[in-house]
């Protein structure tokens, strides 16, 4: 009879426990979302930080030109998220530009063409950088990588959208290739052979058949890819300048949603419409990663299934 | 196409996607040695043992060590035995392909991909404002003891972001071990634990071993979740109780590099502080990796 007792006590920790995963999903989203809310429904915050000053034009001052500024702590608070947005997306974008060719390309090399005493080099060289802590990345990218970018293409800003980008980068090689690569050793043995018997070159076979075939995963790959990069903090934080100016130009130093929160919730007046602000950028991050990692994943499974089926 | 130029695009292609993979390897060698070129030479048994002095000019990162290893083993503590339970009910108690166990899948792979920013928000709205002010106003009458940053709270934010890392690791040792080994546990009239404790946990150990020492390693590492959550730029003292800051590696790092007033003169510390970082998540891995290459040998002599 105890025995039985002890079964069931340790079937409900284990089930309890397993929820857990979910439950914890869900209390972020609750809790951040809940101090974002804020600005839908306290009077005080949606006068200085509504929804319209956070994302259309707003003239601080009758008079004075409209404009898109991000300076939540001046005399006159403005909260648009703008700039920041933009910033985000420029840094993303280079990060983006920077490591899908190299990712994408090294996956293919090592799942393709390279003989196996190589692939037993490049995969731990990959883990290894995957292991390098983000901060670390972001120091290297603001003690020698900004120095060496700006002498080499004569640049006015030390620290750059190109300097924090291609730090990011290097945070999201190790993702890329490591979903691409998976992507391709599913595909079988059996297409290459195939494809071979045929007369295809290596080349084609890898372009034409192999590729192809595990479209889903090289596309979940890049999402995950990207979702990585635009929540990505430290590397940012750290070499990007974070002046939070209208400028599409890469050459120009950035501030990033997620470097925004790290730098100011700090600082920041508990309960303060500042402080709603930050939480709602982080329910934006939470929201919009979420959905590409759902992406990601479905393509990453969609790839199975074809797979699967293809072998049966 | 004619032959000549399929062999120049063959030829092309794998040079192109050589190249990619050589200049990875490449800027990997670059970011390692020129750490460790700067790192080393300031690097001491007195740097590793002695706190910092004259205002992070001088002196050692010890309690930053101290902070990391305590962090670290709080989180371990909290995450191991959670993220083995959700592994053991994902393989062996959870019926096969519901609808529950695929949404508790999707959660983990979504875990993972939650940014590390907002886990430190989380870590402040969650566990900060409300835990901890519920538990100082039912326990301690209202002053404040756990609504504040503290390691306690900074070691929870941590779990649950590597909650994801202990459970696919587990997972994967739990599905090496042999159908047969199960049937016969259960032939001899154990039970369902019984099997999972005697039979299945002594041949998984080695895969949780290596879920916990990534886990270790990521949480070493991450800066963002502890920003917020506990982590001090400066203490005088070693933290010895659950609700006190803490100084850490990572945060140390970020603090000097972007804060110092005079960085020419915290430079070579610096560096040492960031190569015994790297040196420390970098062990982790290594072993983690040694593990699980032994682990799958072991499976395929077996197989």
């Amino acid at each position: 009879m105890r025995k039985k007792i002890t079964e069931s006590v340790i079937e409900a920790i284990i089930h309890i426990s397993a929820s857990l995963a979910i439950v914890g999903l869900v209390l972020i989203f609750i809790f951040i979302g809940k101090e974002a809310l804020h600005i839908l429904t306290s009077s005080e915050v949606r006068q200085e930080a509504g929804l319209s000053r956070l994302f259309l034009p707003h003239s601080p001052e009758p008079g004075v030109p409209k404009e898109f500024a991000w300076q939540p702590v001046s005399d006159i608070p403005k909260y648009s998220l703008f700039p920041l947005m933009v910033g985000t997306l420029k840094v993303t974008l280079v990060a983006l530009l920077f490591a899908l060719p190299l990712a994408l390309g090294a996956a293919i090399f090592s799942s393709e063409f390279a003989p196996s005493w190589l692939r037993e080099i490049i995969k731990p060289s990959i883990e290894l950088l995957a292991g390098i802590p983000s901060v670390v990345l972001g120091f290297f990218a603001l003690m020698v990588m900004a120095t060496a970018i700006q002498n080499a293409l004569g640049l006015d800003y030390r620290l750059n959208a190109i300097n924090a980008g291609i730090a990011l980068g290097l945070a999201v090689i190790p993702i890329v290739f490591t979903v691409a690569e998976d992507a391709l050793t599913a595909v079988p043995q059996s297409f290459r052979e195939g494809s071979i018997a045929l007369g295809a070159t290596s080349w084609q076979t890898a372009w034409r058949v192999v590729l192809p075939a595990a479209f889903p995963g090289i596309f979940a790959a890049c999402v995950l890819g990207f979702g990585r990069a635009i929540g990505e903090t430290m590397i940012v934080l750290m070499s990007s300048g974070n002046a939070a100016i209208m400028s599409f130009l890469p050459t120009y130093p950035l501030r990033s949603l997620s470097a925004t929160i790290a730098a100011e919730l700090g600082e920041v007046v508990h309960g303060s419409p500042h402080y709603h602000v930050l939480f709602f950028i982080g329910t934006l991050l939470f929201i919009f990663t979420f959905i590409l990692n759902l992406i990601g994943q479905l393509f990453v499974e969609r790839l199975k299934d074809r797979l699967s089926g293809s072998r049966a | 196409m004619s032959r000549r130029w399929i062999n120049l695009f063959t030829h092309l292609f794998t040079a192109l996607t050589g190249m990619a993979c050589a200049l990875v390897i490449l800027l990997v060698a670059i970011i390692l040695g020129n750490i460790a070129y700067h790192g080393i030479p300031h690097l001491s048994w007195r740097f590793l043992t002695t706190a910092p002095s004259s205002g992070m000019t001088e002196g050692g990162i010890f309690p930053a060590i101290f902070g990391t290893a305590f962090l670290v083993l709080l989180m371990t503590i909290a995450v191991v035995p959670l993220g083995v339970c959700t592994a053991i009910y994902l393989q062996e108690y959870a019926p096969v392909k519901s609808k529950w166990v695929h949404l508790v899948r999707m959660a983990i792979q979504n875990l993972a991909g939650v940014p590390a920013i907002v886990f430190g928000l989380f870590g402040l709205g969650f566990f900060i404002e409300f835990v901890g002010r519920r538990v100082d106003q039912i326990f301690f009458s209202g002053q404040l003891y756990f609504g504040q940053p503290a390691i306690i709270w900074a070691a929870l934010t941590m779990a649950l972001l590597t909650l994801p890392t202990v459970v696919v690791s587990t997972e994967e040792a739990l599905r090496v071990v042999p159908r047969s080994h199960r049937e016969v546990a259960y032939a001899l009239g154990a039970t369902r634990w019984q099997m999972v404790w005697y039979v299945l946990l002594p041949q998984a150990i080695g895969g949780i071993l290596t879920g916990t020492i990534l886990a270790v390693s990521r949480g070493a590492g991450e800066v963002a979740p502890i920003l917020f959550t506990g982590a001090a730029y400066y203490l005088p003292y070693l933290p010895s109780r659950l609700n006190q800051q803490f100084m850490e590696l990572g945060y140390h790092v970020y603090v000097m590099a972007t804060q110092s007033p005079d960085v020419d003169a915290t430079k070579p510390i610096l560096y040492s502080t960031v190569f015994v970082l790297l040196t420390l998540t970098f062990l982790l891995n290594f072993a983690a990796i040694l593990i699980r290459s032994h682990i799958r040998r072991r499976l395929a002599a077996a197989r």
